[in-house]
């Protein structure tokens, strides 16, 4: 189910009509606008920059990171090849909006990526989308083909002497390839692990070259912002904080699915959004913005609002915001293992720390779990985290250490009770 | 399934050279994973020899082809059954019936995680995150078909509709 409030990435999109996705329905609802404006016009690159900080957009990847400043980083006259990059590769657990944002308006998108492409000086883009929803990576070739008939996307768009090639590239199963240097190793044809960083991807990237890489949400907000104005897209959302942002609401609730709303809205309107609690049960907890996030207790959620600074001063993060609602019946200790399995799992092995360490945190909740835990194990888990966290060539390392520094600030009691008495205090997942 | 010596078809190919099309002409190792999905498509599988092929096709080392049949989850490095499904347990899908759709499974064809039914009919894989949670239970048919609401139910029709 998707739903939105206030549209900005979906905006005008009828969830109930097969073709609303095709090129002509797009256009119908103000699509390709934007562009056909900026080419009109003439709108220079600083024009486009300058709307993007104005409007305060952050990345929706997971970082959070100012758009309109990331952009500002490339080196727009530097003369070689420039590469502009969608990363696609939604794997984050819970994360589930890019695949709806692919199949129900890729042409938000493609255009999005149009106008980056001719505001940073760049004439070929990519984008890398997940394997494993391989419906996606057709209906995007389906929508290039057809930006490309239109004249959208091409030699000389819309008459003009600017030129954007534009092409799809799937994964094929690697968590690691979100991450985005080991997307671009991916894109090379090779095995997906990250690199050290500096060198940026804005200066060495895709083949050696600048690039910027953001994520499908990011740029298939970006043709509202230079439709409507990027002040029109901050008042959407709140200071800091603008726009509206999709959130993919999984788990205990009656409705999963995908909600467009502005940023700052309470969790508690979310969540009746989603139909509420499932079986009318109580809530016990909730990852605010994908696995890698920092569980949160249902009472502290119920008092927060949905914005990057709110979800940071409670404690986490908003990441790319998905939102994992467990009711009371779940074990956190069983969550926590299936999380810390999969860190360990997706863990591309390049640095030792995170190599080792994620396969000890699995290992040791594990045990906790079959009623094998130690007294010490909890210092244990703490000290292995510490040994990770920030010493790893990539963000994963962290990601697998932030769940279990969240599960024992929050539910230390529940994983001492596990110690000591070898089971949980309440059965399920 | 025989694949020694037999090279990809022409259609197969054809698929690759529009997918070496998108890169420069000197990244075409850029298209090796897409050449290695259309090639497990066509043979069932990767053996040593598949890999070779398409590393040949491209101009690549076989060993860079090989590098990446392995690190990448979705390439198959031994025979799978005619339908391999992938049922995701990760949390957000465990919270709305994606372990007790593995269990099912298992239960249901008789066979363990990574295993393969005697008939050669289908192949069992626990899979992570395929980043459609709003949708749990998820199941992944041959790679490339998403079935959504798997309950138990629902796993029975569509495991009819493979016979
Ligand atoms: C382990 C890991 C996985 C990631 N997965 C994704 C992903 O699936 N999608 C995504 O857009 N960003 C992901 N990121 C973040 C990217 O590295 C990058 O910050 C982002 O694509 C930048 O786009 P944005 O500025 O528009 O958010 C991941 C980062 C890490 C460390
Ligand atoms: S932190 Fe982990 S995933 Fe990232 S590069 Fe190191 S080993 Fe690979
Ligand atoms: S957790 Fe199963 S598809 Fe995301």
């Amino acid at each position: 189910m998707t739903v939105y409030v206030k549209g900005v990435v979906f905006d005008g999109v009828d969830f109930d009509d097969p073709n609303s996705w095709n090129i002509d329905a797009y256009i119908q609802r103000g699509g390709y606008a934007a562009l056909k404006k900026i080419i009109a016009e003439g709108i220079t690159q600083d024009t486009i920059i300058a709307e993007l900080k104005t409007s305060s957009l952050r990345g929706r990847g997971g970082a959070g990171f100012p758009t309109g400043l990331k952009w500002s980083f490339m080196p727009r006259s530097f003369p070689g090849q420039k590469y502009l990059v969608c990363n696609t590769d939604e794997g984050e657990p819970g994360t589930f909006k890019d695949l709806d944002i692919i199949v129900n308006n890729p042409h938000a998108l493609i255009e999005g990526m149009i106008i980056g492409g001719y505001a940073m000086g760049i004439t070929v883009g990519y984008n890398y989308i997940h394997g494993e929803v391989f419906a996606a990576y057709e209906r995007f070739e389906a929508a290039l083909e057809e930006a490309r008939r239109a004249g959208f996307l091409g030699d000389n768009i819309l008459g003009s002497d600017f030129c954007f090639q534009l092409h799809g590239h799937h994964g094929y199963g690697a968590y690691i390839c979100g991450e985005e240097t080991a997307l671009l190793e991916s894109l090379e044809g090779k095995k997906g692990q990250p690199r050290f960083k500096p060198p940026f991807p804005a200066s060495y990237g895709l083949y050696g070259k600048p690039t910027t890489i953001n994520n499908t949400e990011t740029f298939a907000s970006v043709p509202y912002i230079i439709r409507e104005g990027g002040q029109k897209f901050l008042e959407l959302g709140k200071p800091n904080n603008g726009g509206t942002k999709l959130f993919s609401v999984s788990g205990h609730v009656n409705r999963p699915g995908n909600f467009e709303v502005p940023l700052g809205l309470p969790f508690s309107e979310l969540l009746e959004m989603a139909g509420g609690m499932r079986g009318g049960k109580k809530i016990k907890a909730v990852i605010p913005g994908g696995s890698s996030a920092p569980v949160l207790p249902g009472h502290i959620m119920m008092e927060t609002t949905m914005d990057y600074d709110a979800i940071a001063k409670a404690g986490s993060m908003l990441g790319s915001g998905a939102v994992i609602v467990m009711d009371e019946t779940v074990c956190m200790v069983k969550a926590l293992r299936r999380l810390s399995y999969f860190y360990f799992e997706e863990s591309c092995g390049q640095c030792t720390p995170c190599r080792e360490g994620t396969g000890w945190l699995y290992r040791v909740v594990d045990r906790i779990e079959r009623g094998l835990g130690r007294p010490e194990d909890l210092d244990l888990l703490e000290s292995v985290g510490k040994n990770i966290a920030g010493r790893t060539i990539c963000a994963l390392g962290d990601a697998a250490v932030m769940p279990v520094q969240g599960m024992l600030k929050h539910f230390r009691a529940e994983f001492l009770h596990h110690i000591e008495h070898k089971k949980c205090i309440v059965p399920g997942y | 399934m025989s694949d020694l010596n037999s090279g990809l078809s022409p259609d197969s190919l054809a698929q690759i050279d529009r997918e070496v099309a998108k890169y420069p002409a000197e990244q075409k190792r850029s298209a090796v994973m897409s050449a290695l999905r259309i090639a497990q498509v066509e043979k069932g599988w990767l053996s040593a020899d598949t890999i070779k092929l398409v590393a040949d096709y491209l101009g690549i080392a076989p060993m860079a082809a090989h590098e990446v049949a392995t690190f990448y989850n979705m390439y198959d490095r031994s025979p799978v059954g005619k339908y391999k499904l992938t049922v995701c347990t990760n949390l957000p899908c465990a919270l709305s019936g994606g372990a007790e759709a593995g269990e099912y499974l298992q239960k249901k064809l008789g066979i363990h995680y990574n295993e393969t039914t005697a008939d050669g009919k289908f192949t069992l894989k626990e899979g992570e995150c395929m980043g459609a949670c709003g949708y749990a239970p998820v199941l992944l048919v041959n790679n490339h078909t998403m079935c959504n609401h798997m309950t138990p139910d629902a796993i029975d029709r569509k495991l009819a509709e493979f016979n």
